[in-house]
């Protein structure tokens, strides 16, 4: 408990003009949930789907989760015009590198081109992401570009505005060296569990598992997602 | 939100309070073994959280209203007594306050019960969490809480919760503390950090 900090703003009847709805003004934001789990052979990444401007859902079926390369995807969170952009620079990027190079390129090779791009210009923008994906070298990785630009591979990483409801679920059921099922179900819990607790994040949830064979995507519809107890 | 990690569950029966025990102002942590189980009568604890003064404050006050309330019908009080009487000082000055009580007790009438009051509402749930650790521990109380869990399984149930939250949150650590409240009376036990229930740590 803190001592009290009081930020007052002075009464108002309404914050916004009545005569236009706030998704007139607001930017487009995939406020959002996403999830991406390391497995021994590939890695399991999942998404909500809802894209909001204000508090009007402008996509309620977005695919958050975009193709980078053959086997390393990208899921996006924060500014949607931010994370599309980025994401084509790199997709560009990456494909260029990978013809000079002759082979598929490295998930750590595309985590960083994201990194470059988010870090220098880290006060422009406003994207959280998530480098998944697999390669010869180093198997299953993911690794997460929060904003700001930081780099740090991790086992399990969750991202957007609903990841904060999750971190004590996610903590308690993920275990090392989990098999493709049990990452598969980890991440709809999770995911299904903070859809709905944050309202910036809904809609169906989006699966995709990446391993040596290739991609395998999956969609859970709303009235497929895993229920929990709740009152 | 509120700097802290309170929570509390009903089971048949009773009920069990739990929270961490951090102080702090700004960033430095004035006390870390502070109790924010605070007592309002033989039966009925609430748990405190945002600012410590207002809290504290609110606590006493209807600590002094609940004794004096349960002289006059001559027999304890009903939980569902205290959350109002918590709940009309946090709503009569919602704007100077800011702190949350979860108000939860056992009465002979309803049993065990858990009342949610922040910002001045009054809500009976099955269980409540509260505090800036509680958006952490969204998912997994959701995630497990069964409903007819038992004594034993509801004070493991917060110990887990209080634990992710405390190794997540920057404004809670320290002890846990935890209050279990059934028709023979309230029962206060503190939990040290070496004892407190580990998880996967990257």
């Amino acid at each position: 408990m803190a001592a009290a900090t009081a930020t007052r703003f002075c009464q108002q009847l309404s914050s916004v003009s009545d005569m236009s709805p706030d998704w007139t003004t607001k930017e487009v934001s995939t406020g959002t949930t996403i999830m991406a789990v390391e497995y021994e052979g590939g890695v399991v990444i999942g998404a909500d789907s809802r894209t909001t401007t204000g508090a009007y859902i402008a996509n309620r079926v977005t695919d958050k989760l975009t193709p980078i390369h053959d086997r390393i995807f990208c899921c996006r969170s924060g500014s949607a015009a931010d994370t599309q952009a980025i994401a084509d620079i790199v997709t560009y990027q990456l494909g260029f590198h990978s013809i000079e190079l002759d082979e598929a390129p490295l998930v750590q090779t595309a985590a960083n081109l994201f990194k470059a791009s988010c870090y220098r210009y880290r006060e422009e923008l406003m994207a959280g992401i998530i480098v998944a994906g697999w390669d010869k070298r180093r198997g299953g990785q993911v690794y997460t570009v929060p904003v700001g630009g930081m780099l740090v591979r991790q086992p399990v990483s969750v991202g957007g505005s609903g990841s904060t409801y999750i971190y004590g679920f996610m903590d308690s059921n993920y275990k090392p060296n989990m098999t493709k099922e049990q990452c598969l179900h980890l991440v709809s819990g999770a995911l299904s569990l903070a859809m709905e607790r944050d309202g910036s994040s809904g809609g169906v949830i989006r699966l995709a598992a990446i391993s040596e064979s290739g991609v395998e995507r999956q969609v859970i519809l709303g009235n497929q997602l895993p229920k929990w107890s709740t009152a | 939100k509120s700097i802290t990690t309170i929570i509390a569950v009903e089971f048949n029966g009773g009920v069990v309070l739990g929270s961490d025990s951090r102080v702090s102002a700004g960033e430095t942590v004035v006390n870390r073994v502070m109790n924010k189980l605070s007592l309002l009568h033989d039966k009925i604890y609430c748990a405190l959280s945002g600012s410590a003064a207002d809290a504290q404050t609110i606590a006493e006050m209807v600590n002094y209203q609940l004794d004096v309330h349960s002289i006059e019908i001559g027999e304890d009080p009903q939980v569902r007594s205290a959350a109002t009487l918590v709940k009309n000082i946090s709503y009569k000055y919602k704007e100077e306050l800011s702190a949350h009580l979860i108000v939860a007790g056992w009465d002979r009438r309803g049993g065990g019960q858990v009342f949610v009051t922040l910002n001045g509402l009054l809500s009976r749930q099955p269980f409540a969490v509260g505090g800036s650790g509680s958006s952490y521990v969204y998912g997994f109380v959701d995630a497990e809480y069964q409903k007819g869990m038992s004594k034993e399984d509801c004070q493991q149930f917060v110990v887990n919760t209080i634990s992710l939250a405390m190794s997540r949150d920057g404004s809670s650590g320290g002890v846990a503390y935890l209050v279990t409240i059934d028709e023979k009376g309230a029962e206060e036990k503190c939990i040290l950090g070496n004892e407190l229930p580990t998880f996967y740590d990257q």
